[in-house]
């Protein structure tokens, strides 16, 4: 089965080929670590599957990209319907200046639920998800603007899940937190792959090889390599790989 | 002292007496209107009309017009403005229209208010035939505004990070519902500051009013917004330049300057006051 499928991706910023001819493939309840040197394509990669790349003008892709079986770039696609669905976190936290709880409650309220009773459970639920429950609840009114930055990346996290989605992107999501709160991040990611498809860009090695089931290494705008981690840190089959796992280039 | 340090200090002393000076400049023209204004103030000549030929009696009429006049521009522009940064802003990116669109406000804002009078009256006076009256010096004054109300709204919204806005937009939220959900939240106590400033030179501006609403005498109170009024700043202009006993009406002049600056003071106050506990609820 079929979470979330690449086939034969290229894309562009202008004349700049940031993509090329890339086919991958996701399964559920995986996480999929993308690694590779600065610049090679991953955040590009990472957001084909939201849709984000739309939000920077003069692009093109080629190619096809589906979710659940569904191309999601079709025509009759609404670009927020695909958004709802698929989840994604941020390398840098970015709550709203809104109170904890409606940080979390903000998913379902740009979709038309607004009754309280709803709310809160879910609200509870995505919290307890994350992780962070414990820590605030009894202060869910409270700016989220005064949690600290790991805190803040998993109310993130949590108000991501708060949509229930069926696929799950990260960006570096623990790049700007401390060893703590990075574990506690990395905890919750290999909770989550229970319900969840992860993709998650990683610069770090050896986090990529904790938390991973597969993982993809992209190098210059192509995917090189991709296979299960364990196979790929023992037994690259490309050069390149080797080559950027133990530390030669990148 | 190396030359190094003294060079500091004195830059340092430099810029402190400057600053002093402008403040205390600031001091003695608030104080001068104070000493000679204070005098006539009373609560007859706040409440009353202006009498014997205008050397007794009160302002009431040009207080209330003025605050037709803030009101009703604000009403016309504060809106029109918002929704015009918020397009530049937030609808049309760094493109070539937006770019004409920056300069032709540009100028705008620097076209003589003068010239803002006889556009007014031409279109808004002639044209439309609303006459002087309180709706074409309100629409006159809306334009003399809308520059500064685009531009405080471009920046405020500009300074709203972008990470927010692709954060909303990740979640399934809609442009317009991040707009009106994440980003105005974010930015609405620094478009107040537009608000504050149009204010501010709204209720001082004579020449757009001169020939679009303002009356020379008027002692009644306007009935409708088809009414022409009295206005603080024209009034006073009329005490000091054209009054009929220019000796005895000296004072009330001085009295009026006062009211204005007291008045623009307070509009001040009380949007600074919204402006604190707005940002305060944004950042709870
Ligand atoms: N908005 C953009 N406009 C033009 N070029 C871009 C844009 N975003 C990225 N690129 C280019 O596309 C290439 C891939 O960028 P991308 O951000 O996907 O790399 P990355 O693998 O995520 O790098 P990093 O590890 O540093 O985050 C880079 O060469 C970058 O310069
Ligand atoms: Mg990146």
């Amino acid at each position: 089965m079929i979470q979330a499928e690449a086939k034969n991706v290229n894309f562009y910023y202008g004349d700049f080929h940031a993509l090329k001819n890339i086919s991958m493939t996701f399964e559920p309840s995986t996480v999929t670590a993308l690694i590779g040197p600065s610049g090679c394509g991953k955040s590009t990669f990472l957001r084909l599957f939201n849709r984000m790349n739309e939000l920077i003008g003069n692009t093109k892709l080629e190619g096809s990209v589906t979710v659940d079986g569904k191309d999601i770039y079709a025509r009759d696609v609404q670009v927020d319907e695909i958004r709802k669905r698929i989840g994604m976190v941020f390398q840098k936290p970015n709550p709203f200046p809104k109170s904890i709880y409606e940080n979390v409650a903000y998913g379902l309220r740009v979709n038309g639920t607004n009754k309280k009773s709803v709310l809160d459970e879910v609200v509870e639920n995505s919290l307890k998800k994350a992780a962070l429950w414990e820590e605030v609840k009894d202060n869910l009114r409270k700016s989220a603007m005064a949690l600290s930055g790991g805190q803040q990346q998993r109310l993130c996290i949590a108000r991501a899940l708060a949509v229930e989605p069926h696929l799950l992107l990260m960006d570096e999501p623990a790049s700007a937190l401390d060893p703590i709160s990075t574990s506690k991040v990395e905890d919750l990611i290999f909770e989550l792959k229970q319900q969840y498809t992860i993709i998650i860009v990683t610069h770090n090695l050896q986090q990529a090889g904790r938390i991973s089931d597969y993982t993809g290494f992209f190098y210059l705008g192509s995917l090189i390599e991709h296979d299960k981690t364990q196979k790929m840190f023992l037994n690259p089959a490309d050069e390149r790989t080797q080559s950027y796992i133990t530390g030669r280039f990148g | 002292m190396t030359r190094k340090q003294l060079s500091q200090r004195i830059a340092f002393s430099t810029f402190t007496l400057i600053s002093l000076v402008v403040v205390a400049i600031l001091f003695v023209i608030l104080g001068f209107i104070i000493v000679r204004g204070a005098s006539v103030i009373s609560w007859e000549f706040i409440t009353g009309k202006p009498e014997e030929g205008m050397t007794k009696g009160g302002i009431l009429p040009a207080i209330v017009g003025t605050g037709c006049l803030i009101v009703g521009s604000m009403i016309f522009a504060f809106p029109v403005g918002v929704l015009s940064g918020i397009y530049m802003n937030e609808y049309l990116g760094q493109n070539r229209l937006r770019r004409f669109i920056n300069f032709m406000t540009n100028n705008l804002a620097g076209v003589p208010s003068i010239v803002f009078g006889l556009f007014g009256m031409a279109l808004f006076v002639n044209y439309l035939g609303f006459g002087d009256s309180i709706i074409a010096g309100s629409m006159t004054l809306g334009l003399l505004s809308l520059p500064v109300i685009i531009r405080t709204t471009e920046e405020a919204l500009k300074s709203v990070d972008d990470s927010l806005r692709t954060g909303s937009l990740a979640l399934g939220a809609t442009k317009l519902q991040t707009i009106r959900r994440v980003v105005l939240p974010v930015a609405f106590p620094n478009i107040i500051t537009g608000l504050i400033l149009s204010i501010g030179r709204v209720s001082g501006e004579t020449a757009p009013i001169l020939f679009t609403v303002a009356a020379y005498f008027l002692p009644n109170l306007p009935q409708s917004m088809y009414d022409q009024v009295m206005a603080l700043p024209y009034h006073l202009y009329v005490l000091a330049t054209s009054g009929t006993n220019m000796e005895e009406s000296r004072p009330m002049a001085y009295g009026t300057a006062f009211v204005l600056i007291v008045l623009v003071l307070l509009v001040n106050l009380l949007a600074n006051l919204l402006r604190k506990t707005l940002s305060k609820r944004v950042k709870m």
